[in-house]
């Protein structure tokens, strides 16, 4: 069979793909149309899935260094197994379980976190076993659980077509959700009466869909929530027989939004009282209102608590249950839920068991055949790398996710991963962030390599498929995990029970799915064979079951002591950083549309990089002014816990006094830590989720008046061998990322320092470039630190660097990019000039990434164009094909059609 | 002073830089003098640094011819051509020639240019062996061409290489032998020398460099045969051009009492210590320095004019130098100080695509010194800047890419 189906690796929403393969090689993706989370879409990351496997970067071989002075060197997988299972059973003997810890991923399958929770509990007896998921939805776990009494979504993806007012919380679905929100815009169109309230601090790319977009204060959601909450009580908007059916605790929280009237709730939240009566007026009457939420509400030392106070709107009002609506968080990555519902975190149990119940314990216990499970929580993610650097945990195996770009605090997390007595790292790729920490390396199979199962955001269980083997040596993770787990086991104990010996992925799931039986996430009724004839289902699923539930709570009855749901009477708590004099910035993260993560895949396609081709943070364009900055100015970004240089953009939609960052920028593409040396690892003391998503910054200008650029295509073609060169290059430099450059295939580099670089530095950087060679023309004014070299291949202009004097920079890369004939200019390319010599056409801004199309050409399309903006982005459509394919940049092109009404 | 009660003027060298004086003067003066003109080569006045052409067969001696007989004439210039003159008599005022022609004079014009500096080395007397001064050298050159097959120029500076290529155009098998590192170091640059150098061996030259002669070895027949080097290697050779220099020619200069250091002392009014007698050209050494391009005694001529005809307000101050090689299909220029010394700041570029090399040395925010090569568009604009030391501070980032983008700027 030429074709695989199979899921998307990317985000939550967990779309079907059809992998297309040839002699071995995965050759394209494409959208599976009978998949119910995506009916054939795909976004522009997921088009090009394809294109991160094969490649550079992979691990192909383990790898081993005794230790930290030498670099790995390859071993076998029996050696390198038999190492890590010889230190982890000498540390568990000498120092206890809790010494060792397993840092995992909502990337794994849900095999291979079954595996690992087992691992952990059933052989090492530890619940030092934590996830990624941890900084991503352990506050939508913990919300659920305080409100709705377990952690199940229960809503589905079809309640979008039937809501008609629909909250998007802390939450750029536009970019973060492509597919998901292409559902919401269809929901729109067909229903124009739909209302869409959109709650962001940012006036983001979803912003630009709403009716109504409350741009509040960083982290004041609680008080947003629960002033709704006291107009919908004011205004009789409640839903009084529901609350009286179905909900517990009422009077408590009642009590509590007496004091958050709207004018007081607006003022917190830097709205205005109209705004927030808007909103809640529209939720109180809506005939079914939905929320969609994500990291605003969870990346938050009040994650719990501010997802809870959402779920209290739709309690009180009765919006739940019922077609259209309920509170709908989304996840941000594959398959969080199977994490969730493995129970393969610190403080969870599998089957959504309660790790602090004695009974639910002794149940996993009896089922896994051990004698206990320990009974004290393990270390949650932030507070794992805290235990490590204090020396209690002293051996960590991290698999398929990048703590050394993820987690926040940088600084901190690295000296903890120097401080590990063992570092493991199982991974797909050997050039991430954390690769440079490990002490051993095993690699591990990817995205069209493996097989298992995952749960989407609508707790949709889908198969995940292989479509070719994984290259070299590089194996499944579960195969992995049960391989050094027997060999553990036989250290240990002496012997190898029976507990890992599983063949394939179909045993760990059946075994997986006995443990289920009688729980809320029951799928007994479901198995491999159902998954492959009847295609992608939700759960629960028990046995009899035809089908899973579309719905959770549709009879009102909660998984509570009593089966009521119950309000949360939480309290606003601020920010934990707030701002002051000294760190006046609000420091907000988020994502890119066409980058996913710490961009270990998204980040080696090339035309991914043409949406934001370069670091960047957003500011106020006010702000900038006022600091007497200008778009394009490297600026200094300091917290208290370290401090980064980047490029500062102008940005409108990002309020005075606050900043932006993408999530996305490490050590790879940034000189320094990444994004999250200056985020701040406090956490939720309910969730343990840190808050990610704001802290307390200084901007001020980098004083590095040194500049360099330097971008080409390779001769051999190899853009992704060239950038991994290039990345060694950037710690040399106080400032310097590095990207693939869109078109041209090629590479690009700027850096940024005090004084100029010793020459043989940027003789290295010319040679990184293949600047070295006899062919270049060259400039070169020493005293007044300017260099700039061009070459050329016949026409085109394939390498340049410019130190110093980078003014003709823009015209130099649209000549790159587009190939444009450059030799007639001659030494001319040298020129110093901001405008190309002979008459080159800018192309603008990537705008569509599918069909590479620039803002330029657009906006000369709509203006084109006769009509309403509608018109003119059908014109624009048909003209250039912008927006016809994933359609993630439809959003940008509506703005641009109607910002062209005022153009013309 | 003549019958006509006319000041005598008596110049002696029939080069460019003396004829250049009298036609100043003329226009200035016309008359002023009764000029009498002495002149060793039996040619009229002919324009030399087009030798190279003619060498090269791209001109003939027709056409770098200047003045003819007629024109001589017509100014009442008595002219004495072959005439070598030997002694100068200051007291009495009188200039002696090898043939026993005299002439007096109120006024003496020096301008005995410049000899060929030959090398301490055995065979330099050979039949065969020659230097490229004057259309004798030159004609000597053609016929040695046509008959023989080998030559080797012993020096790569302008002239040398001149003489090679003319030879190759010629059809000779030639190597230049060049004592430094490379060529034409005195005006360009490692990297543009080895340009030029590329260029040249394209053309079929080939190279001997940082390589010292220590022998012209002569064949059977008595003419030179080969070169031998000091590293004991040899080349055929039954055509040697020694061109490794010029020496002021003072000769008749210190004979005559004047002051000489490398040349006839001059001062800024082209006078030497006797105000009678001025000198101009090759010969002359004003303010420490002799040239030897054409643009000096061109600028020098002038001012000697100037005071010859009473006017008295000239002066030289010395010139900034440019050099151009005159070999088709090589574009190079170069000017003033380019190798830079203390405190000298380079900016270059470079075009490999096109052969394009340029190099600019400023030096307290003021052009000093220049060379292109393979694009010497912009040489006369840079020559204007070096000239007008203006500070190029402001201009500094555009000014490699030449008056257009400047002014553009």
């Amino acid at each position: 069979m030429p074709e695989v189906h199979s899921t998307c690796c990317y985000c939550g929403v967990g779309c079907g793909v059809i992998i297309d393969r040839r002699e071995g090689r995965i050759t394209g993706v494409r959208g599976d149309p009978k998949h119910p989370a995506n009916f054939g879409r795909l976004c522009g990351k997921g088009q090009t899935l394809h294109e991160t496997v094969g490649g550079h970067g992979r691990a192909l071989h383990p790898e081993l260094r005794l230790d930290r002075n030498t670099p790995r060197a390859r071993v076998s997988w029996d050696a390198a197994l038999d190492h890590v299972a010889e230190k982890f059973a000498d540390t568990i003997k000498k120092h206890g379980p809790d010494s060792v810890a397993f840092y995992i991923s909502g990337q794994l399958l849900t095999e291979d976190y079954y595996t690992f929770n087992k691992l952990a509990r059933a052989l090492v007896g530890t619940n030092n076993v934590d996830s990624n998921s941890r900084l991503c939805m352990s506050s939508a776990v913990a919300g659920y659980k305080a409100t709705l009494g377990a952690d199940a979504p229960p809503t589905c993806y079809e309640d979008i077509d039937h809501a008609d007012c629909i909250v998007i919380a802390g939450s750029n679905a536009a970019w973060a959700h492509p597919v998901l929100f292409r559902r919401i815009e269809d929901a729109k169109a067909k229903n124009p009466d739909l209302k869409i309230i959109v709650i962001d601090p940012r006036r983001t790319a979803t912003a630009e869909i709403a009716d109504l977009h409350l741009a509040i204060q960083p982290g004041t959601d609680v008080v947003l929530f629960h002033g709704m909450l006291n107009a919908l009580l004011w205004e009789n908007l409640s839903n009084t027989a529901y609350i009286e059916a179905h909900t517990q605790g009422y009077d408590a929280l009642k009590t509590l939004v007496r004091e958050y009237s709207p004018g007081f709730a607006a003022e917190v939240c830097g709205i205005t009282t109209e705004e927030l009566l808007t909103a809640a007026r529209w939720f109180g009457t809506a005939r079914a209102a939905l929320s969609l939420y994500c990291m605003g509400l969870n990346q938050s030392s009040s994650g719990a608590d501010k997802n809870a106070a959402l779920i209290n709107l739709h309690l009180a009002t009765g919006h739940i249950g019922r077609p259209g609506a309920g509170p709908f968080s989304l996840t941000g990555q594959p398959n969080a839920m199977g994490g969730r519902e493995t129970g393969a975190m610190a403080n969870l149990l599998i089957g959504h068991r309660d790790l602090n119940d004695a009974n639910d314990r002794a149940e996993v216990a009896k089922l896994w055949d051990v004698p206990s499970i320990p009974s004290h929580p393990g270390k949650t993610a932030v507070e794992m790398f805290a235990a490590i650097a204090r020396g209690e945990i002293k051996a960590v195996w991290i698999a398929c996710t990048n703590p050394a770009q993820s987690l926040p605090g940088q600084n901190a997390v690295r000296d903890a991963l120097m401080q590990a007595e063992l570092v493991v790292l199982q991974e797909t790729y050997a050039d991430t962030e954390t690769a440079p920490y490990a002490d051993v390396l095993l690699p591990a199979a990817g995205w069209g390599e493996k097989e298992g199962t995952v749960t989407n955001s609508e707790r949709r269980i889908s198969r995940v498929r292989a479509a070719v083997d994984a290259p070299g040596e590089a194996r499944p993770d579960w195969r992995i995990v049960c391989d050094f787990a027997m060999l553990l086991e036989r250290k240990i104990h002496g012997h190898a029970s029976a507990r890992f010996a599983f063949d394939n992925p179909r045993q760990i799931f059946n075994e997986y799915r006995e443990m289920t039986r009688g729980r809320n996430t029951d799928i007994t009724g479901l198995g491999y064979a159902t998954l492959d004839a009847k295609g992608p289902q939700q759960w629960p699923y028990a046995v009899g079951a035809r089908e899973g539930k579309q719905r959770l709570y549709e009879n009102g009855v909660f998984p509570i002591a009593g089966g009521r749901a119950r309000f949360a009477a939480v309290p606003y708590k601020p920010v934990a950083e707030n701002i002051d004099a000294r760190f006046p910035f609000r420091l907000t993260t988020g994502r890119l549309r066409d980058q996913w993560h710490g961009m270990t895949r998204s980040g080696r396609v090339a035309r991914l990089w043409g949406h934001a081709p370069e670091p960047a943070v957003s500011l106020n364009p006010a702000d900038l002014a006022r600091r007497g900055l200008v778009a394009g100015d490297i600026v200094r970004l300091e917290s208290r816990r370290g401090a980064l240089n980047v490029i500062a953009a102008a940005d409108p939609g990002v309020a005075p006094g606050q900043a932006f960052l993408p999530m996305h920028w490490g050590s790879r593409y940034l000189s320094g830590a990444g994004i999250n040396a200056l985020t701040l690892p406090v956490i939720d003391p309910k969730s343990f989720q840190p808050e990610l998503k704001h802290c307390a910054i200084k901007v001020s200008k980098a004083l590095l008046p040194w500049r360099l650029i330097a971008f080409g295509t390779p001769r051999d073609g190899d853009a992704l061998a060239q950038l991994t060169r290039v990345q060694a290059w950037l710690p040399e430099f106080e400032f310097a990322s590095c990207a693939l450059t869109p078109d041209a295939g090629g590479v690009l580099l700027r850096a940024a320092a005090g004084t100029a670089p010793a020459a043989d530095v940027l003789e290295a950087i010319h040679a990184l470039f293949e600047l070295d060679s006899e062919d270049v023309l060259r400039y070169a004014d020493p005293t007044r630190g300017n260099a700039r070299c061009v070459r050329l291949d016949g026409e085109r202009v394939v390498a340049v660097c410019l130190s110093g004097d980078g003014s003709s920079e823009s015209w130099l890369r649209e000549f790159h990019a587009q190939g444009l004939p450059a030799a007639a200019l001659g030494a001319l390319l040298l020129a110093p000039t901001a405008r190309a010599p002979a008459g080159a056409t800018s192309r603008g801004r990537i705008i569509c990434s599918c069909h590479g199309v620039g803002e330029n050409a657009i906006v000369t399309a709509m203006q084109g164009a006769a009509g309403d903006a509608t018109a003119r982005l059908g014109s624009a459509q048909q003209q250039l094909l912008c927006g016809t394919q994933c359609g993630s940049c439809l959003p940008e092109l509506r703005k641009l059609a109607a910002a062209a009404v005022v153009a013309a | 002073m003549n019958k006509n009660n006319k000041l005598r003027l008596v110049c002696v060298g029939n080069g460019m830089a003396g004829m250049r004086a009298l036609e100043e003067l003329l226009k200035l003066a016309p008359d002023l003098y009764d000029i009498t003109m002495f002149g060793a080569e039996p040619h009229p006045n002919y324009n030399r640094i087009l030798l190279s052409p003619v060498l090269a067969g791209e001109q003939t001696l027709q056409e770098i011819m200047l003045n003819d007989l007629d024109w001589y004439a017509q100014h009442n210039i008595r002219l004495h051509l072959g005439k070598k003159v030997t002694t100068i008599d200051r007291i009495k005022r009188v200039v002696h020639a090898e043939d026993g022609t005299t002439a007096e004079y109120d006024r003496l014009l020096l301008a005995t240019g410049s000899n060929p500096i030959l090398l301490p080395i055995p065979g330099m007397t050979l039949p065969g062996v020659l230097t490229y001064r004057d259309i004798a050298d030159t004609e000597s050159m053609i016929s040695a061409a046509s008959q023989h097959k080998s030559a080797v120029v012993i020096g790569g500076g302008l002239l040398g290489l001149e003489a090679a290529n003319g030879l190759k155009q010629r059809g000779m098998d030639v190597t230049v032998v060049h004592l430094a590192e490379w060529l034409m170091e005195r005006q360009l640059d490692r990297t543009a020398s080895k340009l030029l150098q590329g260029s040249l061996e394209k053309k079929g030259l080939r190279f001997r460099l940082a390589t010292q002669t220590a022998e012209l070895v002569a064949g059977e027949s008595g003419r030179v045969a080969a070169v031998r080097f000091k590293d004991g290697s040899t080349v055929a050779a039954e055509l040697v051009v020694v061109a490794i220099g010029i020496r002021p020619n003072i000769e008749l200069a210190e004979k005559a009492g004047l002051y000489c250091n490398r040349g006839i002392v001059v001062s800024d009014t082209m006078q030497t210590y006797d105000p009678r007698i001025y000198a101009v050209g090759e010969c002359a050494n004003h303010r420490g320095i002799a040239y030897g391009l054409v643009a000096p005694l061109f600028d020098m001529a002038r001012v000697c004019a100037n005071h010859l005809a009473g006017h008295g307000i000239g002066r030289y101050t010395g010139s900034l130098t440019s050099t151009k090689l005159k070999v088709t299909g090589i574009e190079l220029f170069s000017a003033g100080d380019f190798q830079g010394s203390d405190g000298a700041e380079d900016i270059t570029l470079s075009d490999p695509l096109r052969g394009v090399y340029k190099k600019l040395v400023i030096k307290d925010d003021k052009l000093i010194g220049s060379v292109l090569y393979g694009d010497t568009v912009d040489g006369a604009y840079y020559f204007r800047l070096l000239t007008e030391g203006s500070k190029v501070s402001a201009i500094r980032d555009q000014l490699m890419f030449g008056d257009a983008v400047t002014a553009a700027h």
